[in-house]
């Protein structure tokens, strides 16, 4: 495999464990707009604690996994009491307060970022994003995918029937910011130097992107939606400047043609026949 | 009139609730005793679903107390107060989109054990939910559209999914927001059925119902409010000769 087939495979792996940092959440009904937050410090605090601490990178990324997911509960308390845009803009604002406290973080480098780390394989990368994919779609599942599922289409009806609403949105919510923390740490070791300008609201953005581009209902529209977002504008190259363009153009008519995404439950269905349950 | 000797399984005792300064339930006292179905009827604009909301935990209580047999759940989150065993339906069908009759059943069990058993996949973590939903599906005759999205129902149907949603995990109250509204008469007959036959299980029922001759044939008891306050209560022959009620209800309705 060339170093460049191998770059775009590394970024599709990174970018499927962001969009189900996504998807976790948006199962839920909450829209984050600032997963690069958590992203940032997953790729920070693994950074630290395989250069600085000496530890192996696996546990590095599950201690980073775990903090970022406590983060991500104490975040989510206040902020999912905020519904729709308004939660959209508040986790916009905690992305960006996340990346400027990074700017100015002297002891990682600050602005001029930080560098040391080892650089793992894409099969590294490959073996968390299909861990992470494979758990997902077990637990969809489960009874607590039932209940988010019921949480996302009517919250006081749920809560009449008895399941705790709260509970699970905030819980989907710190479960998402561990997943975007492992995406950050792998990244911060594939690139093998970091700067807060990685962890920017483009990328929370691509994140989202890639899961209402794949599939906003089923898991696996993550890794679709991965795959377009990162091969996509390489196979757009022959349109120069204009790619960019053309990708927004494709993007606005994915929108309009079928707004579930690329897979749905049905598509899956009719490719998969009864495999669910 | 025979006194209830067992603890009541529903019990406000003088519930008010205020919406800034309109008083939409006054001093609002009443009872359902275990294996009772009790009626509150009165028009519209009454307090009937606020009192429902009251019972449930969606709106909190202004002053008095609600007790379920025995306990008072008055300032529990809605939630808490369905595990305590109070269910309900509402008046505008409310099902989850996307989701089977099956999935509804399950999905109102809500897990006993711990949380991360509610990670595995239902048929390991959860086998007895899917015995109840079974048992569900059967006694509510569901089994033909048992993978249809419950949504995609004709509304008949939709009412007893809700319906079965509700009685699901096992409850000891029941809550009936117009269970047959917008039904013929063959389809309320199904309902008045079930219910009678879900009080025979030990189920407590209370409903709000527009259709008086369903209510006067069903009920043990009634309570009937105007204006948030109640005006008049007692056995269905009791009240059908009420002059109160007569003006306040019946008359208006002719």
């Amino acid at each position: 495999m060339s170093m460049y087939y191998a770059g775009i495979l590394a970024d599709v792996g990174i970018l499927l464990l962001g969009a189900l940092s996504v998807y976790i959440i948006l199962s839920t009904g909450q829209l984050s707009l600032g997963n690069a937050g958590f992203m940032a410090i997953g790729a920070y605090l693994a950074s630290w604690l395989t250069v600085k601490a000496g530890l192996p990178l696996t546990p590095s990324l599950i201690i980073a996994a775990l903090v970022s997911g406590v983060i991500g509960v104490i975040v989510g308390f206040p902020a999912l009491r905020l519904k729709g845009i308004y939660l959209a803009m508040a986790t916009l604002g905690f992305g960006e307060m996340v990346r400027s406290f990074f700017l100015n973080f002297s002891a990682m480098g600050g602005p001029e970022g930080f560098h040391g780390m080892q650089h793992v394989s894409t099969g590294y990368i490959w073996i968390w994003a299909i861990l992470v994919l494979g758990l997902v779609v077990l637990l969809e599942t489960s009874q607590i995918w039932l209940e988010i599922r019921a949480v996302r289409d009517d919250e006081t009806a749920a809560g009449l029937v008895g399941l705790n609403a709260t509970e699970i949105k905030v819980g989907a919510f710190g479960c998402g910011a561990a997943v975007a923390a492992i995406a950050g740490g792998l990244f911060a070791h594939h690139h093998v130097y970091i700067e807060p300008g990685n962890f920017s609201f483009e990328r929370s953005i691509d994140f989202v992107l890639a899961v209402i581009l794949g599939g906003s209902t089923v898991a696996p529209g993550a890794l679709a939606g991965a795959v377009i977002l990162v091969i996509l504008p390489e196979y757009l190259r022959f349109l120069a400047d204009w790619r960019f363009a053309a990708f927004g153009a494709l993007l606005i008519g994915m929108l309009v043609v079928r707004r579930q995404g690329l897979l749905d439950r049905a598509l899956l269905r009719f490719a998969l026949p009864r495999s669910s349950a | 009139m025979s006194a209830i000797v067992e603890t009541p399984c529903l019990k406000l005792d003088r519930v008010s609730k205020l919406f800034g300064g309109v008083h939409a339930l006054t001093d609002l006292s009443l009872e359902v005793a275990p294996r009772q179905i009790v009626g509150v009827i009165g028009p519209n604009g009454a307090g009937k679903t606020t009192t429902f909301n009251v019972i449930t935990g969606a709106y909190r209580a202004s002053s008095g107390t609600v007790m379920l047999d025995g306990h008072a759940v008055t300032d529990e989150p809605p939630h808490r107060i369905a595990r305590a065993g109070i269910m309900r339906t509402f008046q505008n069908i409310r099902l989850f989109a996307d989701m089977t009759v099956w999935e509804h059943l399950l999905v109102a069990q809500p897990h006993t054990g711990s949380g991360l058993q509610r990670l595995l996949p239902m048929r390991l973590s959860n086998p007895q939910a899917i015995d109840r939903a079974r048992e569900v599906l059967e006694f509510f005759e569901l089994g033909d559209v048992r993978d249809r999205l419950a949504r995609s129902l004709p509304y008949g149907l939709q009412r007893k999914v809700e319906m079965a949603r509700a009685v699901t995990a096992r409850p000891k109250l029941l809550l009936l927001d117009e269970p047959v509204a917008g039904m013929n008469h063959d389809e309320a007959e199904t309902i008045r059925t079930l219910m009678l036959k879900l009080r025979e299980d030990g189920l407590s029922i209370l409903l709000i119902e527009h259709d008086m001759a369903f209510v006067m044939n069903l009920c043990d008891y009634l309570y009937v409010l105007d204006f948030g306050v109640l005006i008049a209560q007692g056995r269905p022959d009791e009240i059908r000769v009420n002059p109160a009620v007569l003006d306040a209800y019946l008359g208006q309705a002719d």
